[in-house]
């Protein structure tokens, strides 16, 4: 393990690096390609792995057994390259069914994780909606307002889209909904 | 030499081949399956009298001379994980034979099921038994492929999207683990943990503990720790219920298999213990924190599966003896009640239609056996004496009040505290889902639902005045239900939740009142192990004690694989 290869480091960790910054796009085809590169530059590492290259690891070809290359992590390269392989099939597969279903095959956001932080929003402005009406980081009601139910209750919100003073999600008047009402004499009774 | 040590991995690759050519008789696939597993077990259970009795059994595949070829060991650690995990696949098999999911999953593709199945226990099993470094990552490919299809069978868009970020933060992590492989071979010349257990003590200190961190990470993401734990909360909700009882039950362990193995057959004097300490803290009251905002009962038991994960670090943290013993009995008892627990609720599901709390109720009284079925795994995982988990966390608390330090005292705190709020968060969901009536869950849904539906007639006779609204959170007579969390059912509305609540599937007479007898006795068999895991708690806490010697002493394994000495 003396001599290495600099020329497979360098290609070796340009891949990955390449790799990962694919990785991090939003679309799945970019980052499958990312994974693929990144597949590449690991199986380079492995021929670093393996120490300097020598004649075929091939039993009786040589007498010399001292000058043949390791071969060992060449049948490791070679399980890794099938592994990727079925992974990118597969990876594939599922950019393809996102086309079809979504009409685009970007990564898409945890829905669960999106209601836990509009709960966060709706949990600060209802504490302290008289006290600020600006946006929450996080709030959406200017982005997307179907999605944003309790941005806006009031329809006072200066950003907000709906210049009438409505809830944005369904066009009713804010203030002859009876839940909201109640929520607001739940505060005061609070306070 | 023994000649029982590959069939728990060959059985299941075998019958998947088979099952998988068998696609178009799905009686014989079933049954196929089902004995296969069932053989499984035995001789799992065969394998774990002879590592108890005789040390490690060892096998070497393809007779290469010189250490070459790849080695299989199963000491007591692996062949009671095997059993274990053995007994798990095939009350799950059963369940979902029962539930005929091979047949009546919408636009699955009906044979691959079984197959998938088998290759998933055999590379679980192949985990475990694995004895060196590249065979465990072919194993973990080999459960993290099966894995990728069950958790997106039928191909649907809520298991597209989960899958999408299951599969690539698994890649991902796969990649890393090539990459450890690389440098440990590249360090050290061999892959064979037992070899490596030797060499790396040769190495310099930052070579190993560089090797050691990488192997760590990969194996802390597949096992799920803090900060590493995110994708899991996600994915596995999404899948069918048996699919997720079965990655809940044993993926996560296999991970932590992997690191108790690595801690203590690799690293045995570079423990590490103080940064795992905070992982297993993190990990458990973050994890903790999560399942009591969720409002989901299979999302809730998500995290309080990554919660629990940190009990394992914990114990394998501490790197004593009896750290080890004590994860080595929480991965049983832990492996046991998470699958219970998603199987039940798979039942659930199917008789109250929906997993969302807020359209849930009232199943204590028109389900009493799954209530039952499900209050007994639910206690267990809040550590409630005398279950097992109370056991197995008193255990672990023992280890760390051994160890002394500042850190393992927190750490009890911190366990105590996250058996807490597992408690409350059980509590939470068994109030709401079990205890209100499905009228109340109905008139909280649909109070909100008037705001947002002016057609929606409210309940006449009762006073939804007494359903109001405060900070997110929807109050009733029966519980507290995010306010979020009905908006979100009802917008995302798609395939895995029907429009319809509980109550509004009752007064349609739509309501499946059978639960299968084929999904009941599953269910009910892992919960009645799981009691019995209390009941045996002695001899399998011994049993666990002499693992974790094994494991500590190294020289049993040693000896076996390097020499061949195997009784």
């Amino acid at each position: 393990m003396t001599d290495v290869n600099l020329t497979l480091v360098v290609v070796s960790a340009s891949l990955l690096g390449s790799g990962v910054y694919l990785v991090l796009e939003r679309s799945l085809s970019r980052v499958l390609v990312g994974l693929v590169m990144i597949g590449n530059g690991v199986s380079l590492g492995f021929l670093v792995a393996g120490g300097r290259a020598g004649s075929a690891p091939i039993v009786g070809e040589d007498a010399d057994s001292a000058g043949i290359s390791d071969p060992l992590p060449q049948a490791m390269v070679l399980t890794a390259i099938v592994i990727t392989l079925a992974t990118t099939a597969f990876v594939l597969a599922m950019a393809y069914r996102s086309w079809q279903l979504y009409g685009h095959d970007d990564v898409q956001d945890d829905v669960e994780d999106a209601t836990v932080r509009r709960l966060a929003t709706i949990d600060v402005t209802s504490e302290a909606y008289a006290a600020t009406t600006s946006d929450f980081p996080g709030d959406d009601s200017s982005g997307d307002p179907g999605q944003g139910p309790d941005d806006d209750p009031h329809g006072k919100d200066p950003h907000g889209k709906d210049p009438l003073g409505r809830d944005p999600r369904t066009g009713d008047p804010a203030e002859s909904d009876p839940l909201r009402a109640d929520a607001a004499e739940t505060r005061g009774a609070d306070s | 030499m023994n000649a029982l040590v590959p069939l728990p991995v060959l059985l299941p690759i075998l019958g998947a081949g088979a099952t998988l050519a068998l696609g178009r008789h799905p009686h014989v696939q079933r049954w196929l399956s089902l004995a296969v597993l069932g053989g499984v077990v035995v001789i799992a259970a065969v394998l774990l009298v002879q590592a108890d009795q005789h040390g490690p059994q060892t096998v070497w595949i393809g007779a290469w001379p010189e250490r070459l070829g790849i080695v299989l060991v199963a000491d007591r650690l692996a062949a009671l994980m095997l059993l274990v995990s053995a007994l798990v696949t095939l009350a799950v098999l059963a369940y979902s034979v029962g539930q005929g999911m091979t047949e009546d999953e919408e636009g699955a593709p009906l044979s691959v099921y079984h197959p998938t199945f088998l290759v998933l226990v055999a590379g679980v099993a192949n985990a475990f038994l694995a004895g060196d470094l590249f065979n465990l990552f072919v194993s973990f490919e080999m459960l993290l492929f099966a894995s990728y299809v069950l958790l997106t069978l039928g191909g649907t868009a809520t298991r597209i999207r989960a899958g999408t970020i299951y599969v690539l933060v698994n890649l991902l992590s796969s990649t890393l683990f090539l990459i450890s492989l690389a440098v440990t071979y590249a360090a050290t010349g061999t892959l064979t943990l037992a070899d490596l257990a030797v060499r790396l003590d040769e190495l310099p200190d930052h070579v190993s503990l560089m090797i050691q961190l990488l192997l760590l990470t990969t194996f802390a993401i597949k096992a799920a720790i803090f900060p590493l734990s995110f994708w899991l909360p996600d994915s596995y909700p999404t899948a069918p219920a048996p699919v997720t009882a079965v990655f809940a039950g044993l993926l996560t362990k296999v991970g932590v298999y992997a690191i108790l193995r690595m801690q203590t057959l690799l690293f045995p004097d570079s423990p590490l213990t103080d940064m795992l300490l905070w992982a297993a803290l993190l990990t458990m009251i973050i994890g903790i924190l999560g399942a009591v905002a969720q409002s989901d009962i299979k999302r809730m038991l998500s995290f309080t599966l990554v919660s629990h994960i940190g009990y394992l670090v914990l114990g394998i943290a501490l790197g004593s003896q009896s750290g080890t013993a004590g994860t080595t009995f929480y991965v049983v008892h832990h492996i046991t009640i998470q699958t219970a627990l998603f199987l039940v609720l798979g039942l659930v599901e199917r008789r109250a239609g929906s997993t969302a709390l807020m359209r849930i109720g009232g199943l204590a009284r028109l389900a009493p056996l799954l209530a039952v079925l499900f209050f007994i795994p639910a206690m267990n995982l809040a550590g409630i004496p005398p279950f097992s988990g109370f056991i197995g966390k008193v255990g672990l608390f023992q280890a760390a009040q051994a160890d002394g330090r500042a850190l393992a005292w927190a750490l009890v705190a911190g366990g105590a505290l996250t058996s807490l709020l597992t408690l409350y968060a059980v509590a939470k969901t068994w109030a709401v889902a079990f205890w209100r009536t499905p009228l109340e869950a109905h008139e909280a849904l649909e109070a909100i639902g008037s705001t947002d539906d002016p057609d929606g007639e409210p309940v006449p006779g009762h006073d939804t005045r007494a359903v109001h609204e405060h900070r997110g959170h929807v109050h009733t007579a029966g519980g507290v239900v995010s306010r979020a969390d009905i908006e979100e059912a009802r917008r995302l509305g798609d395939d895995d939740m029907p429009e319809r609540d509980f109550y509004t599937l009752i007064e349609a007479g739509e309501d499946s009142r059978h639960s299968p007898r084929g999904m009941l006795a599953p269910a009910a068999g892992l919960v009645t192990m799981s009691v019995l895991l209390s009941v045996v708690a002695g001899p399998l806490y011994a049993l666990c004690d002499r693992a974790a010697a094994d494991l500590h002493d190294r020289g049993p394994y040693l000896s076996s694989v390097l020499t061949g000495e195997d009784r």
